[in-house]
């Protein structure tokens, strides 16, 4: 099988292949060639194989930074445009959530970096242990957005032409700033002033109900700003975007969490891990991005 | 099995062959400077400082982001053939967003003008 020309003469000879920029690092794990189960037959040394591998995740966080910098793109442009927007809907966001997903996803950093550790230093307990907990905060994170979606979707605040709050956040004032102050739920101001139709309370309405209740009010408050509806289509895109590489993170690293059980990764061979925590800390980026994008306006 | 047994005198000296090991200090540093900006951004919230907040906020963001890309991602170990990689594409993705604001501002006049000639209904009456 002698595929490629190096595969018969390492036998003999074992180095050095030149031509090769990683051959000189490489001339460690060069024993054993074409042996090595975890050498593919197409690579060298395992120096070369990992750092073929490194560059390739690289290029593939390229390709996710320039996917995501078009959704950053209509950000930019519309918070630019219509900064009233963001200076009225961000009071429907959650800073504490957005902070606890924010400490979450920074920790489960922190496992993943200390899984490629663990790996390097054939440390196999600590090695699951960590991927573990990347794991558990990959879930806790989703759990927090679950939340957080259902949360503004019971009270209608979709996206697009399906945003219909009918429990919309009423102001009474506006500084010279641009800010809105004095802001109440409509759920609360009906629950103050008894609102009903036909003797039925404003919490026991059903949806038109509801919507019909808060039109009225909005008569009496601050006009809503046009374009809300666009903010929450952007943050929905934006959040929803992250959301579906933190699930694609989680299938990662249940695969990555079984062959560390079955004891696949060592100091010779730990690539997948370090590949997949590269990814993982770029997912943290676009959230560190995010959530003062999203949660932090003012 | 050859390569565990031929590194594991390295592994136990917090080495390895293959690439730079991230010491526990670095690592548990990085997270709590982290943890550190996360609170100065969410406490600049509460100081109002005008259009200068967002940049703050940003700023802030490119800190941690540095900090991640740097340690958690070995690019102060790496090649540096990677880090030129990923802030090529930084650039370009600013290059897009930039060029982009300056295109959409410069229609800001006409669709202000259309605006005033035929005002959008409020969102909340449809």
């Amino acid at each position: 099988m002698s595929t490629t020309p190096h595969s018969t003469a390492g036998v003999a000879a074992p180095l050095p292949h030149g031509g090769h920029g990683a051959a000189a690092q490489g001339s460690h794990g060069d024993q054993g060639h074409g042996h090595n189960p975890d050498l593919a037959h197409h690579f060298d040394t395992p120096v070369q194989q990992f750092d073929a591998g490194k560059l390739g995740i690289w290029t593939f966080l390229v390709t996710e930074v320039l996917f995501f910098s078009g959704l950053f793109c209509a950000y930019s442009i519309w918070r630019s445009l219509h900064p009233e927007a963001f200076m009225y809907a961000h009071h429907y966001l959650d800073t504490k959530l957005g902070a606890t997903n924010t400490v979450v996803l920074l920790f489960s950093s922190l496992t993943a970096a200390w899984s490629v550790r663990c790996a390097q230093l054939n440390q196999k307990r600590g090695l699951v242990v960590c991927l573990a907990l990347t794991l558990m905060c990959a879930f806790g994170f989703l759990g927090i957005k679950f939340v957080e979606y259902s949360h503004k979707l019971h009270d209608g605040i979709g996206w697009g032409e399906s945003y219909q709050p009918h429990n919309p956040k009423l102001f009474t004032t506006l500084t010279p700033s641009g800010h809105y102050k004095g802001g109440k739920y409509v759920s609360e101001i009906a629950a103050e002033r008894g609102l009903a139709v036909a003797g039925v309370p404003y919490a026991d309405l059903d949806v038109p109900g509801k919507l019909a209740i808060a039109n009225e009010l909005r008569t009496e408050f601050l006009p809503e700003p046009p374009t809300v509806r666009t903010f929450f289509s952007i943050y929905y895109g934006m959040t929803g975007l992250h959301g579906v590489h933190v699930v694609g993170g989680i299938l990662v690293y249940i695969w990555l969490l079984v062959r560390a059980l079955r004891g696949r990764f060592h100091s010779g061979y730990f690539g997948p891990v370090d590949y997949a925590a590269l990814y993982w800390h770029l997912v943290d980026l676009v959230w560190i991005y995010l959530f003062p994008m999203l949660y932090l306006i003012h | 099995m050859s390569n565990t047994h031929l590194h594991a005198g390295d592994a136990a000296h917090g080495h390895n062959a293959i690439a730079h090991v991230a010491s526990i200090k670095v690592l548990v540093g990085v997270f709590v400077l982290l943890l550190i900006l996360t609170g100065v951004t969410v406490g600049a919230v509460f100081v109002d400082l005008g259009a200068l907040n967002i940049w703050i906020a940003m700023g802030i963001a490119t800190v941690k982001a540095l900090l991640v890309a740097m340690f958690f991602m070995h690019l102060a170990y790496d090649r540096p053939f990677n880090g030129i990689v990923f802030i090529a594409s930084l650039v370009f993705a600013g290059l897009f967003v930039s060029v982009l604001l300056l295109d959409a501002r410069e229609y800001k006049p006409n669709v202000d003008s259309y605006r005033a000639l035929s005002p959008l209904v409020p969102s909340s009456s449809n």
